[in-house]
């Protein structure tokens, strides 16, 4: 089947089976890496990317669903080489250890702080319940979160993606 | 994990979807939320010939309400529920429920229809309907029923909808004066499925009980209505003592099974303490309300 998906802003066409799931997608056709597959059973959120700006897990939904859609990976992030200040946070924060929970958590983040510049603790902990980190690197990863939503309240509207 | 072949469809109108069940009857699947439906592709448990997916049909999204009823429209999502003033203010065990189901990404896509259409005896949206009285508008192409919620589960993930019946809308009485409702969710971590769930409606009428609701998760082959609880208390002054004795009625009703989650007794006991809680919690509103 014939789909176009706007990833990372840039439209993209493919020819592929509709029973291709999306992280596949993107990660085979696609390329883009950066989007993992941890558990493939909807519970770690390893493949957490952000589907018209709403998280989803894409190891649960077919490629085939996002034809026509916009889809935010970890790649679609940074804008000209500058790092989104969700990405500058993780790395100042130490958000991550073994890295291979951090897109998902990073867009999860993201798409969190564009309804709510400065969750709480609770409410960063709520929002990443369905994100696992293995190495159980929790505290840094929602300070990281905090701290983007600090710089990107400091930062005038539009300097960021 | 790469599901079996199948063809897809993505039809843009309600009738367009009816007619694609039709044409393909028992080879055919509904695709909502997929958040159940996928995982089963995946594990080759499901290996539909057809699916239809009914995602971007306009007339399946929203929330309503009108004569009498709330109106869920199919697609829904469970975070929408969640974010909805009218369903927090006026069916607070929807509302409480909502944000207990699975986890938050999961909840960005997963429906109330599609939860129902399922049958699964853990799913959190069964119970919650079992003790508000909810029922289901089916379609098929020769024409519509209302389930309800009560006559929908057979046993686990089978349901009386037939193989070309689609859910439209998920429809719940509207609230009496002096009502009140909870859901209390009892997992070992979020997003796992429940270990015990309970779900309960009141309405009071001059401090006693007018009537009452009370369904039960993941204790049985489905959603169980606790009928004996319920009766228990309609009807009757909501004493500490009239509580628990609906409270261990519930109980009776439970069939749990021994599993990683728990024993059965311990479930049991787990529904018992849930009782109680959530009729108080219900009382608490109802007395506000």
């Amino acid at each position: 089947m014939q789909i176009t998906v706007t990833i990372n802003g840039q439209e993209r066409t493919a020819d592929v089976e509709p029973r291709l799931l999306l992280v596949h997608l993107i990660r085979e056709v696609f390329g883009l890496t950066g989007t993992h597959v941890g558990c493939d059973t909807t519970h770690c959120g390893a493949c957490t990317v952000l589907l018209d700006g709403l998280p989803v897990k894409s190891c649960t939904m077919f490629g085939v669903q996002a034809d026509g859609r916009s889809v935010t990976t970890v790649e679609g992030l940074q804008t000209n080489g500058q790092l989104h200040p969700i990405q500058a946070a993780f790395k100042e924060e130490h958000g991550l250890q073994c890295g291979f929970c951090t897109s998902g958590m990073m867009l999860t983040g993201a798409a969190l702080l564009e309804h709510n510049a400065s969750p709480s603790d609770e409410e960063v902990r709520w929002a990443i319940s369905g994100n696992i980190c293995r190495c159980t690197g929790y505290m840094n990863i929602v300070k990281a979160i905090q701290a983007a939503g600090h710089s990107m309240a400091e930062e005038p509207a539009g300097a960021q993606a | 994990m790469l599901p079996a072949r199948f063809e897809y469809h993505r039809p843009e109108t309600l009738d367009e979807a009816i007619g694609l069940l039709k044409e393909h009857g028992d080879d055919a699947k509904v695709l909502a939320g997929g958040m159940s439906f996928i995982p089963l592709m995946k594990l080759r448990f499901a290996q539909p010939g057809h699916v239809v997916d009914v995602n971007r049909i306009s007339e399946l999204n929203g929330i309503s309400e009108s004569d009498g009823w709330l109106r869920v429209k199919a697609v829904t999502r469970h975070n929408e529920i969640h974010a909805s003033d009218l369903i927090n203010s006026r069916y607070p065990a929807m509302g409480a429920a909502a944000p207990q189901i699975a986890d938050p990404i999961v909840r960005n896509l997963g429906t109330i229809a599609g939860s129902l259409a399922h049958g699964d005896p853990a799913g959190d949206w069964g119970s919650v309907m079992l003790a508000l009285g909810g029922q289901v508008v089916a379609r098929r192409s020769s024409g519509e029923r209302v389930i309800p919620v009560e006559e929908l589960f057979v046993s686990n993930f089978a349901t009386t909808l037939e193989p070309d019946e689609l859910i439209t809308e998920v429809q719940v009485p509207n609230p009496e004066p002096r009502s009140g409702g909870a859901y209390l969710k009892l997992e070992r971590k979020v997003g796992d499925f429940a270990t015990v769930g309970v779900a309960v409606q009141l309405t009071l009428d001059d401090g006693h009980v007018k009537s009452a609701g009370i369904g039960l998760t993941a204790v049985g082959p489905t959603n169980i209505k606790a009928r004996e609880a319920e009766a228990r208390l309609a009807g009757s002054e909501p004493t500490d003592d009239v509580i628990a004795e609906a409270a261990g009625l519930a109980a009776q009703a439970a069939q749990p099974m021994s599993d990683l989650r728990g024993s059965a007794d311990y479930k049991q006991h787990v529904v018992e303490v849930f009782v109680r809680r959530g009729v108080a919690r219900a009382l608490e509103i109802a007395k506000g309300a």
